[in-house]
């Protein structure tokens, strides 16, 4: 199995880009060709993903395994380096899982204007730069593929998109436009500086040949690029607008794993590479984070519209993500890529229902909605479930991405201020109230009473096959997690340890 | 001084004089519906051109002849290997353009031809002298190009702006040259560069770069001296729109980069200020200036004018000690994936505007639904011009940033974070063609049945398409080639 080791991240990066080049062979007349051409595409990627997983020496996950490194573009040093570890592995698996499940969900409800072929072309686009971010070993590597899924989502919410898609298509594109020009300079900076752009390199050097100034200054610039992505307040305005305008599966990919490349890369460049500047930053970060749990919070409050309402939940919940990093300490960044599964599994279930529940009612106005329970109990049920691992109930995957990043905060790395991260830490206990309450009230109105008169008399459709396909995989997920983390915690720990030069 | 004649070096510039004479007379005994012929003399023309070249690269080594005032190295052929295929390019998106107006064919492949020749010619010259006469056979073909509809006012309009605004920069570089020759006491490159590196330079020599500079401002349409340039690319004809702003703006760069890295390179505390000035203003003057035009050709003259400016600011930070090859590399490659774009750009726009029969950007609305192919080809050039990966345009603005982050000084810094402001910047009105043609509605009275197009503009928008993909991809065949051509330093 030589074979396999050399090539099967390469395949699983790259698949998706032949199925691409498939659906776009494929005429347009033939919708059900494309569509099956897509979907088995996936599903091949993901049995690549599969064999890596069983693979994957999970008492090694500290080091990079499955790595391909051969030369691409010598006249700059930058080279073709893949592999993967216990902190890219999770996220790698969720890529996956997730774009199989966007396809099956658009089997027979492709939004407007239709174009399945264009639509899947676009997601089999992002898959191939969701899977190469995660395992980029080289910067100029890693950003070609992080740049690489701003593309199809400009179109799919451009095209795909609710009434407002112009202007949040062009607002997400620009936003995240300027901070990867400013993380790329970062990314030069520290070439100049450290002479290589492999990442196992750089994290390797922790730092040992670029003063604290200077660590700073470039600190700042990856800052930038990854806190626009994540978003963190206050760069967190495309984020509403662009949720909810995309389509539903462009909604699902977005905050499922578009989010996570932001705090990834926090984990996998900015903090082993550059460790006095992150001790600099921490405590920004972190109140960054905290404001971003209150705002969010609150902002949940003020919204009518369900999938605004779902988009500001995930302000909230990348501000837990972010206080967990912003802690510098193993606990705290574990939590941190638990909190990212977690969020992934849980909001991407959200949006999914959110998108049936538009199908079915035509609106996302929740004071127009009601009674979900009696007219449709299934979606109902789930809805419940999501919104309880959503807000944290222990026992579900939510609780292992929260509890745990507030209490890293009470114990921050040495040299951090404790006094400074308690307060973080009663400031983020006080967001999780919070979204319990949002969370509820969201539920209570969607769901509970009885149809409004309008609906009243309405065809609703309940959890059909293909949605059944779609979101099981996610419930079963997130109630394993939920009962046992240490599938997580686990395969991240060792790696963890490593960021910190352990 | 012994002139030395290697016919082999000169062989690429005889077979182009030869393919020039030939299609001139040629064009006399070809009748009138014959006249696609003179298109096939001097495309053919153009390719054997190439021939020389390939051979003369697998010999390697530099030749110099007349004294070093012409020299081919790697870089100069790598130079005229791009001009050559650019020529080729624009002669196949002409040539329909040409065919179906009413034009005078004949003449405008010579005179396209005869300018290709003057670049050429530049790409080689390391003597003042031969600069100015490339230069000048570089421009003067193009002031009749750009007034080639010839009973169209806003033709005539941009043909003689172009040549006021051309002949007067070209006094104020040559009174400039007479000075650097006075104090040098030499025209070629090799003698000034000896004169700059030279303790004790006069201020007065500070002022002769200036004005040179300047004057070469003007051709490359540099912010504050761009005035000339939206007006004659939208008033002239469209391929010679295209031609002028790649080919025509390549042989002014190719002109600075000689005058710079090879003569004044050691006086760069004179030069490098005046050209940071100019490129962070052509960047941000060009940006800001494009985002209001709701003419494709002019939006793309702005966007050539920031294009410029980009490619500046390599030089503005070359003077740093270890970034000279790295920014010598960076604009050579930057020149090369331009000229690749946005020839393919212009293609694009020369395609659908069969269709649309405007240059308004509105008028590309839902283009999606009538040429997907189109659509798709038209959004992978402005989205590799606003330098989005995994399109080429991304690597030319990378060395960019790589060349800035190399010096490292604090102007260099300034500039690069200007660069990486209007990057974005730009992002807005390039993606604003891009909206037009996939989210907007097709405008009334717009045809929707497929649209077909001519091989030739076909044949130039894949070659220019898979140049943009492959360059995107692998960069390294691209920067391979810059770092070659980086070893004629």
């Amino acid at each position: 199995m030589d074979w396999f080791d050399s090539w099967a991240l390469t395949l699983a990066v790259f698949l998706p880009a032949v199925g691409l080049v498939l659906v776009l062979a494929t005429p347009k007349a033939q919708e059900q060709t494309v569509k099956v051409v897509a979907l088995l595409t996936t599903i091949v990627t993901a049995a690549v993903g599969i064999g890596i997983l069983t693979r994957f020496n999970y008492n090694r996950s500290g080091s990079l395994q499955f790595v391909v490194n051969k030369s691409w573009i010598p006249v700059i040093d930058a080279r073709y380096h893949l592999g993967i570890d216990g902190i890219a592995l999770p996220m790698f698996a969720l890529s996956m899982l997730i774009t199989i499940l966007c396809i099956i969900y658009s089997w027979n409800h492709f939004p407007e204007p239709h174009n399945p072929k264009a639509f899947l072309a676009l997601i089999l686009l992002l898959e191939v730069g969701m899977n190469g971010t995660f395992v980029a070993q080289d910067l100029i590597l890693f950003f070609i593929f992080f740049e690489v899924v701003r593309l199809p989502m400009f179109f799919m919410i451009g095209v795909w998109g609710g009434p407002n898609r112009e202007y949040a298509s062009i607002k997400f594109f620009l936003f995240t436009l300027f901070g990867s020009a400013l993380m790329l300079l970062s990314f030069l900076a520290l070439y100049f500086k450290l002479g290589t752009f492999q990442i196992p390199e750089l994290a390797r050097l922790h730092g040992v040949g670029i003063a604290h100034g200077t660590q700073v200054l470039i600190f700042a610039g990856l800052f930038l690029g990854f806190a626009i992505k994540v978003p963190m307040f206050p760069f967190h305005t495309w984020l509403p607008d662009a949720h909810t305008e995309a389509p539903t599966v462009g909604s699902v990919i977005l905050a499922a794993v578009l989010l996570k490349l932001g705090t990834f890369g926090f984990i996998r460049i900015a903090l082993p590479i550059l460790p006095s500047g992150a001790q600099t930053w921490a405590p920004w970060i972190g109140l960054l984070a905290v404001i971003g749990i209150i705002y969010g919070a609150l902002a949940c409050l003020a919204q009518t519209d369900m999938k605004r309402l779902i988009a500001f939940s995930s302000v909230a919940h990348m501000g837990f993500v972010m206080l967990g990093i912003s802690t510098l300490t193993t606990f705290g960044i574990n939590a941190a890529i638990f909190g990212m599964v977690a969020h992934g599994l849980i909001t991407g279930l959200l949006f999914f229902i959110a998108g049936s529940v538009q199908h079915n009612y035509h609106t996302r106005e929740m004071s127009r909605l009601g009674g979900l329970l009696q007219q449709a109990p299934r979606m109902g049920w789930i809805l419940g479930f999501a919104v309880m691992a959503s807000l944290g109930l222990p026992g579900l995957a939510g609780f292992w991405g929260e509890f745990p990043a507030i209490l890293a905060a009470y114990s921050p790395a040495a040299g951090l201020s404790e006094g400074l991260f308690r307060g973080f830490m009663v400031v983020a206990a006080i967001g999780t109230v919070l979204s319990a309450g949002y969370l509820l009230w969201m539920y209570q109105r969607v769901a509970f009473g009885v149809p409004k008169d309008e609906f009243a008399e309405a065809d609703i459709h309940d959890v059909g096959p293909a949605e059944w396909m779609a979101w099981t995989p996610l419930i079963l997920l997130t109630l394993a997690l939920g009962i046992y983390p240490q599938i997580i915690f686990g395969v991240t720990d060792r790696a963890v340890t490593r960021i910190f030069g352990g | 001084m012994k002139v030395q004649w290697d016919l082999h070096a000169l062989a690429p510039l005889v077979a182009m004089t030869v393919t020039i004479v030939v299609v001139l007379i040629a064009d006399f005994f070809f009748e009138y519906r014959e006249r696609f012929k003179t298109y096939q003399l001097a495309a053919f023309g153009t390719l054997a051109a190439l021939i020389p070249i390939i051979t003369l690269a697998r010999d390697g080594g530099t030749r110099s002849l007349f004294g070093g005032a012409f020299v081919v190295d790697t870089y100069t052929l790598a130079f005229q290997g791009f001009f050559l295929v650019v020529a080729y390019v624009t002669l196949l998106i002409s040539v329909d353009h040409i065919g179906e107006g009413d034009y005078y064919q004949g003449e405008f492949y010579v005179l396209v031809l005869t300018s290709t020749l003057g670049m050429m010619i530049m790409a080689g010259a390391r003597d003042l002298i031969t600069i100015f006469v490339a230069l000048e056979m570089i421009s003067i073909p193009t002031f009749v190009l750009a007034g080639w509809r010839k009973h169209d006012t806003r033709s005539n309009e941009a043909a003689v702006k172009y040549f006021i605004i051309g002949v007067l920069s070209s006094a104020v570089m040559l009174y400039g040259m007479s000075m650097v020759y006075g104090l040098s006491g030499s025209t070629s490159l090799s003698g000034i560069a000896e004169y700059a590196g030279s303790a004790g330079t006069p201020a007065l020599f500070s002022i002769a770069i200036f004005l040179t500079i300047v004057g070469f401002a003007f051709k490359i349409s540099a912010v504050p001296f761009h005035f000339w340039a939206p007006d004659t690319y939208d008033g002239a004809p469209i391929p010679v729109t295209a031609f002028l702003s790649v080919a025509s703006k390549a042989g002014g760069f190719v002109a600075l980069l000689n005058i710079i890295f090879f003569g004044f390179y050691a006086s760069h505390t004179s030069w490098q200020p005046i050209i940071w000035v100019l490129a962070a203003l052509s960047m941000t003057v060009g940006n800001l200036v494009a985002i209001r035009q709701t003419s494709i050709v002019r939006m793309l003259a702005y966007s050539s004018i920031a294009q410029g400016g980009f490619m500046l600011v390599p030089f503005a930070v070359a003077g740093a000690g270890s970034s000279k090859s790295a920014s010598f590399e960076a604009v050579v490659v930057y020149i090369l994936i331009y000229g690749a774009m946005n020839l393919g750009m212009f293609a694009c726009v020369i395609a659908a505007m069969r269709r649309t029969q405007s240059d308004e950007i509105s008028s590309f609305g839902g283009m999606s639904k009538y040429s997907p192919i189109l659509a798709v080809m038209t959004s992978a050039f402005l989205f590799s011009l606003a330098g989005i990966p995994p399109l080429a345009g991304w690597f030319a603005k990378f060395v960019m940033f790589r060349s800035v982050l190399d010096a490292g000084t604090t102007p260099a810094v300034i500039l690069g974070v200007i660069a990486a402001l209007n990057s974005v910047i730009a992002f807005f009105y390039y993606a604003g063609v891009a909206r037009a043609i996939w989210f907007r509605e097709t405008p009334e009275g717009i045809d929707l049945r497929p649209l077909k197009t001519p091989f030739a503009l076909n044949a130039a928008i894949a070659i220019t398409g898979s140049f943009v993909l492959i360059v995107g991809i692998y960069p390294q065949v691209i920067a391979r080639l810059g770092e070659l051509a980086g070893a004629a330093l």
